[in-house]
């Protein structure tokens, strides 16, 4: 009894496509469909915190209640905007405001030392311990001419990560 | 009759046990390679490969491949095919099906008129008895498998009944036991399942010996495991069939076998069984289906076709666990039916993954962290 949702039209691949200012092909946004309605077991046209944790792989990721966060409750077309930034045709900023998305939790545009902390702390668990991660991060904001009581911005982040060669890509599978 | 839809609940520690490292495994296309040099505020800051693999995952992982049906491509899109699919449909649901139909109640009166005297008339002559309802057992079977014009074609030595030997295969559907069964009378280990089934279970199958578990229960898998090794000691008793997978997988893929079915001391007898998906697809998507629909499903279709391979049995290697004697007959299933292997255990469909897993990575990062700190 395969996902036979209602079929995606043209037309409603056209207005995706341009919602994520043509991230993925034509083609890519049908496979993502096919994903989604995968995902969306209960058919309520969004996927929900649940459905994304019945993934395994996605729930072993360290990162994945910051991700589910923004990703929770979103439709097709903000789901696959959400994505758009893991697309090889998307640019370097937007993968760098993709990253700091996820550092800016309260959607404030300033990125906090205890953002920071806190997702250093999501990638570190118990292994490291609360004064030592504290203590490791003043120290490289230090180093690279910040204090603890900075405010990052978008423009901090492209300056310390544009050089850094990042790689950020998925690939999505076209049958 | 669906399997539990609500809340998933992390998986008990005794679930752990059962894996091998799972990282081995993973597509590692954003291979964290390990960074050297000093640590700078860019390294700490750069969550691009765990952002990565968090985005794979979601796009497409291999856990979920395993679980999905695959509606066949529809070929009755042309004026010319579309009338004889049309005309197909009414023969398989207005001749077929209530030919079928009938057959199977045929068979169920027969065998209702036979099992029934047997069973309480020869409560004394147990030996007697136990041969004529096993009998029984194969003829309801080959009766079910008849209803769906099952075609299954057996390879490699027919089971013999011998001590310290079970038997495993790769899971598909519950229909899989029955095609076995119509063969040879198994002994086998189910999930109690509510409604007719569960009374069947109760009732007929309790005649070849069948030992239930819960999946549920976090103190189960003792319980059974013990009752698993009493059946296998018996002489007497029928061959276990046992499904290691714990699930339902789609045919395609193969998960993680559990291991008690290792330690049992016994000869391992593999059992591959494939599905022609030309005729149907006999995967039963137990969150999308109901046992009944799955079987009427399959009673309007044109044919179950399938191949049982009956595999070299295997002993446990020296030094080898029990594990590793698991994955290598998972690996001769998988290879005989044409299944993927995949790196996930079965029950993670009902409950998350350990946060095992997660703590592993958590600790690798951790370690080049504190690692490259040191670094001048």
């Amino acid at each position: 009894m395969g996902n036979s949702s209602s079929m995606l039209t043209q037309y409603d691949i056209e207005e995706v496509q341009q919602h994520c200012n043509n991230a993925f092909s034509q083609q890519e946004i049908v496979s993502l469909y096919e994903r989604f309605c995968q995902l969306d077991r209960s058919g309520g046209g969004f996927v929900s915190a649940e459905e994304f944790l019945s993934v395994p792989e996605f729930a072993v990721n360290p990162l994945s209640q910051r991700l589910l966060r923004m990703v929770d409750g979103l439709n097709f077309k903000e789901f696959v905007a959400f994505l758009s930034a893991f697309s090889p045709r998307a640019t370097l900023q937007q993968k760098i405001e993709f990253i700091f998305k996820v550092y800016d939790s309260d959607g404030n545009g300033k990125v906090t030392f205890n953002d920071m902390l806190d997702v250093l702390r999501d990638l570190t668990g118990q292994f490291i311990s609360e004064k030592q991660r504290t203590q490791v991060l003043t120290q490289v904001l230090e180093e690279a001419g910040y204090t603890k009581e900075s405010l990052l911005v978008l423009s901090d982040f492209v300056k310390i990560l544009g050089s850094s060669g990042l790689k950020m890509e998925v690939e999505v599978p076209v049958d | 009759m669906n399997s539990n839809q609500g809340k998933l609940k992390p998986s008990s520690s005794e679930l752990d046990l059962d894996r091998p490292n799972i990282e081995d495994y993973l597509p590692s296309g954003a291979s964290i390679q390990e960074p050297h040099g000093k640590l700078r505020l860019s390294d700490l800051l750069d969550i691009s490969p765990i952002l990565t693999e968090a985005a794979g995952a979601i796009v497409d992982d291999s856990f979920t491949r395993c679980f999905k049906s695959n509606s066949p491509e529809p070929w009755n899109w042309n004026v010319y095919l579309f009338p004889l699919w049309c005309s197909g449909v009414v023969f398989r649901y207005l001749i077929l099906f209530p030919a079928r139909a009938i057959v199977l109640t045929i068979g169920w009166i027969i065998f209702l008129s036979c099992f029934i005297p047997v069973h309480f008339l020869l409560k004394g002559n147990d030996a007697l008895r136990k041969k004529l309802e096993r009998v029984l057992v194969e003829l309801i079977c080959s009766f079910f498998v008849a209803s769906w014009t099952g075609v299954v074609k057996y390879h490699g030595p027919r089971p013999s009944m011998r001590p310290k030997q079970v038997f495993v295969a790769n899971h598909t559907s519950m229909i899989d036991f029955i095609i076995l069964e119509q063969m040879t009378a198994f002994a086998v280990i189910m999930q109690k399942h509510p409604g007719w089934v569960g009374l069947l279970q109760s009732t007929i199958l309790e005649s070849v010996g069948c030992i239930w578990f819960n999946r549920s229960e976090a103190k189960d898998r003792e319980i059974v495991a013990k009752k698993l090794r009493d059946h296998s000691q018996g002489a007497d008793n029928n061959p276990l069939l046992i499904f290691p997978e714990g699930t339902c997988v789609n045919n395609q893929y193969s998960v993680m076998f559990k291991k008690g079915a290792f330690e049992l001391g016994c000869t391992v007898c593999p059992i591959a069984i494939k599905y022609n998906k030309i005729f149907v697809d006999a995967f039963w998507n137990s969150r999308k289906q109901s046992f009944t629909m799955h079987l009427l499903q399959l009673m309007t279709s044109w044919a179950v076709v399938c191949d049982v391979w009956y595999l070299e049995p295997q002993n446990l290697r020296p030094g080898e666990t029990a594990i590793e004697f698991a994955e290598r007959v998972r690996d001769i299933i998988s290879v005989r039916a044409g299944l993927r292997k995949v790196p996930w255990d079965g029950y993670l469909k009902y409950s998350r993954p350990s946060p095992k897993h997660r703590e592993r990575k958590q600790q690798s990062f951790a370690e080049s962290v504190l690692r490259r700190l040191e670094e001048k």
